[in-house]
């Protein structure tokens, strides 16, 4: 069939698109993991953050990794705000309300940014885009390598925080025993906005690693969440290690897929996993928590 | 409340909209109130699994879609007479829905994960039938313009505003008698409680899948109604996000759970849609965008609805009424 | 015997919360399970109604063996239970709620309200009917606990702590009614730490301690019972217990 080199090629372009996926995909697993519910606005959030990283680039000019610096720290706060001032509120406590209102912001964000981009697909112009790295057998591109690198760094960075700092104690305690936290004098509105902060936060670095390689419509961040629901979903809610395993365990089965079965079909390969995942063990095939 | 005074409200509301097509002959108006239609008859479907039985389907255009192509591909691709189609195609999407139903309620998904999965059906449908020849790939599907009532086709609009009036009515008085029977009970109590209904005799699974059966095949029937009226479909009209949502949100903002809050959100939805678009002019997304921020206003604000809405209205009234009488007799 | 519980066990991984227990309940019988918190009482409630799954042993009821019979399929046989913990239906009305129950046995809706507002009317909730459920006392939702139950017309009746929570006096007002319910042909097994009401009402008891049926008897002998005394009191209380009655003496 295929060449050992062209699907070892599929298969390290499988990971590079993994880690990214593994970004939104630990976005999506904390907020599960601390506020049990799913953040169905994770994907508009996503687009969101591509649409600024453009806005950044075509109108001041601002290189996708240096926006970074910028949109991070400002996707963080709009996180901690929607999830303080809207999500919070608007639900009274209720899961089910939760799951309904994060529907409602994601139909909201979408569509804002169909009225003010309308549905063209949009791409930023980088020097360095068609860049890329001779591996002898094939060549990777350069900002590819890059999201690689700068995804697993910002695992690694997130695992710390929430180990040893008394934020992440504390986003910890709330995961586990909300009530006994509060007793505990934890505000826990607060942890619970820090969290969401915190996963838009990971969507918001995705945005910057995907622009120099990929495009934006105001749907675009919807096919990617999809993936990270999936990605959840087999590494067990809420689990960090799981979301990465299984983010990168997505990445190399979507560019197999590709290779085999073409992309369309390649996308369909990814949702049966799930629905069976979903259906055979919901807990998760890592096992992380029951 | 007795069986008369529970009916009459809708079978009032049904009568009056059957008049509107006498008095107004405008092709926008009807062509408005027929798509508005066909959307309210969606959200019954998702009103009869979301509503009575609580269990938050993200995906009902996995039924809407197959009421749809079923429809237009037995006739275009078989020659299958058109009322036939129909019937078929809302029995095939009352088939799917009982499949999807098996699955997910059987590996006990419940919450968050049913609303995954079923919008995961929903996409794996969509990416199919995109893909697919038998479905006509992403080129769509077409059924023959033949304007012959033998064919579910009718050259005056007016018809077809009846036939979709009769459905929605037909489903209304359905959801009355549901809601009044042990079946609504049932629901209601899966809803509230499935441990607690379990121990007084209900057949948990067996409840969920009768609704989520009936629930398909209602939205299926929106489906079938739509390709009947456009002749047209492609993947994302039939399995796209949109009608998923759409039949979602009309429930919610009329009235989670009323017999009349899918069709009163419908109406509110359209009627806002239509007025942005009078004022904002056709800006693409306009409407969504007030969609999701009146759901998000509703539960908020207003769990209950609009229905929810007028019935505290009308406690308020009823208790002003009575501490007037108080006041009368006081002072007599 | 309408019950026989054979040798049943229940494992939660590697806790064992019920081992080996029997027991059997006559018909027309008021019959108390009772022993210290955490013995296993509401989980063996759970085995025998059909909430959970027995790892060993059997459960016959009626001359049927249903062990592996479904919740609602032995309340179809006529096993009711009510939860220790109560479980309302929040968003339906008191008499909404007990309809669900009596929807069992009642297709239409006339009957099974009419068989809703009978029940409420022995449980003493007649008057709160069109009230939410949500918004009773507990003594209230204990009553609507029991009301439920009772619409469903069983045969063996499953209460697991009705009594607790209740203030002395509703205690007095409750223990009437459920001698009424027994007189109306239900049996009953209870699961009651209010010592005074399993006293006037049982005429056996089981004693639960660490999952193991350690007692059986009428409640003079259950009450004399030293392994009994110890289960609920420690090691050597016993021998104390005596002691101090030879002195008293
Ligand atoms: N679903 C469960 N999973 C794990 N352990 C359980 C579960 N239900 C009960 N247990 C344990 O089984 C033991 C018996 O509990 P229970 O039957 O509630 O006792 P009782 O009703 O006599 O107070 C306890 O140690 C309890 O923690
Ligand atoms: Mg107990």
């Amino acid at each position: 069939m295929f060449a050992p080199d062209i699907i070892l090629a599929a298969v390290l372009n499988g990971l590079m698109t993994g880690s990214v996926y593994a970004l939104i995909a630990l976005g999506l697993t904390l907020v599960y993991g601390v506020l049990h519910i799913i953040n169905f606005a994770h994907g508009a959030t996503l687009t969101a953050a591509m649409f600024a990283v453009y806005v950044a680039h075509t109108v001041f000019r601002l290189d996708p990794y240096l926006a970074l610096v910028i949109v991070t720290p400002l996707f963080f706060g709009l996180g901690y705000g929607l999830q303080r001032f809207v999500i919070g509120p608007a639900s009274h406590g209720e899961d089910r309300n939760i799951l309904l209102v994060t529907l409602g912001l994601s139909i909201l964000i979408e569509n804002a940014m169909l009225a003010m981009f309308r549905s063209d697909t949009r791409s930023i112009d980088v020097p360095y885009a068609f860049s890329s790295i001779d591996l002898g057998f094939t060549f990777l591109a350069l900002p590819r390598v890059l999201a690689f690198g700068v995804a697993l760094l910002v695992a690694l960075l997130l695992g710390l925080l929430l180990t040893r700092t008394d934020t992440g104690k504390a986003i910890r305690a709330v995961a586990k025993e909300k009530t006994g936290a509060a007793l505990a004098g934890i505000d826990v509105a607060h942890i619970y906005a820090v969290t969401f902060g915190l996963g838009a936060a990971c969507v918001a670095i995705a945005a910057c690693l995907l622009m120099p390689t990929f495009y934006v419509t105001p749907r675009a961040g919807n096919a990617f969440v999809l993936v990270a629901f999936t990605i959840v979903v087999l590494g067990g809610m809420g689990s960090i290690p799981g979301a990465l395993i299984g983010a990168l365990f997505i990445g190399v089965v979507e560019s197999l897929c590709g290779l085999f079965f073409g992309e369309s079909l390649g996308q369909i390969g990814i949702f049966l996993i799930f629905i069976l995942v979903l259906l055979v063990k919901p807990t998760g095939l890592f096992g992380a928590r029951a | 409340m007795n069986a008369t005074r529970a009916y009459l409200p809708a079978v009032a509301l049904l009568l009056l909209a059957g008049l509107i097509p006498v008095l107004v002959a405008a092709n926008t108006v009807l062509n408005f109130i027929v798509f508005t239609l066909i959307i309210a008859l969606a959200a019954q479907g998702w009103n009869l699994l979301g509503g009575f039985g609580g269990q938050f389907s993200f995906g009902h255009a996995a039924f809407f879609g197959t009421g749809a192509y079923a429809t237009a591909i037995l006739q275009a691709r078989y020659g299958v007479n058109a009322w036939a189609g129909f019937a078929i195609g809302i029995a095939l999407s009352a088939a799917v829905g009982w499949m999807i139903g098996y699955l997910s309620f059987r590996s006990g998904l419940r919450g968050s994960y049913f609303a995954l999965v079923t919008l995961a059906f929903a996409e794996v449908f969509r990416i199919l039938a995109n893909a697919s020849a038998f479905t006509g790939g992403a080129a769509g599907t077409l059924v023959r313009l033949d304007m012959r009532p033998e064919n579910f086709q009718f050259a005056s609009r007016a018809v077809f505003v009846w036939i979709a009036l009769a459905l929605v009515g037909f489903v209304l008085i359905m959801t009355i008698a549901i809601g009044r029977a042990r079946f609504g009970a049932w629901l209601a109590a899966v809803r509230e409680n499935e441990d607690a209904a379990r121990a007084l005799g209900v057949d948990v699974l067996g409840v969920k899948l009768k609704a989520i059966t009936l629930s398909a095949g209602v939205t299926g029937a929106a489906g079938a109604l739509y390709v009947q009226y456009y002749l047209y479909l492609d993947a994302n009209i039939a399995y796209g996000a949109w009608i998923s949502v759409e039949a979602l949100i009309a429930p919610i903002i009329g009235g989670i759970g009323t017999p009349l809050g899918p069709v009163i959100g419908a109406v509110t939805l359209h009627g806002l849609g239509e007025l942005t678009k009078l004022f904002a002019g056709r800006i693409p997304g306009i409407d969504l965008v007030i969609y999701g921020a009146l759901l998000v206003a509703a539960i908020a604000f207003a769990p209950d609805g609009i229905m929810g809405l007028l019935r505290k209205a009308q406690r308020r009234k009823d208790a002003d009424k009575a501490t007037d009488q108080n006041v009368t007799e006081g002072t007599l | 015997m309408i019950l026989s519980v054979n040798t049943v066990t229940k494992r939660f991984g590697g806790l064992v919360a019920v081992d080996a227990a029997s027991l059997s309940v006559a018909p027309g019988s008021i019959t108390g399970l009772i022993g210290p918190n955490g013995a296993g009482k509401t989980t063996l409630f759970a085995v025998i109604a059909g909430f959970e799954r027995a790892s060993n042993g059997r459960v016959v009821f009626d001359g049927h063996d249903i062990t592996a019979e479904p919740a609602h399929l032995r309340a179809r046989r006529g096993i009711a239970r009510t939860f220790q913990i109560v479980q309302p239906f929040a968003g339906l009305s008191v008499v909404e709620n007990i309809a669900v129950g009596a929807y069992l046995r009642h297709a239409g809706r006339d009957a099974a309200q009419e068989k809703a507002r009978e029940v409420a009317d022995l449980v003493g909730l007649s008057a709160m009917l069109g009230q939410p459920a949500s918004a009773l006392t507990v003594s209230g939702r204990k009553r609507l606990e029991l009301a439920r139950a009772l619409a469903t017309q069983p045969t063996l009746l499953l209460l697991d702590e009705v009594l607790a929570g209740l203030n002395p006096s509703e205690i007095r007002d409750m223990i009437p009614v459920i001698r009424q319910i027994r007189d109306g042909g239900v049996t009953i097994l209870m699961v009651e730490h209010v010592m005074q009401a399993v006293m006037s009402l049982c005429e056996d008891i089981h004693v639960l301690a660490q999952g193991r049926i350690i007692a059986q008897g009428t409640p003079g002998e259950v009450a004399e019972n030293t392994a009994v005394i110890e289960a609920y009191l420690g090691h050597g209380a016993a021998r104390r217990l005596h002691a101090a009655g030879a002195a008293h003496a």
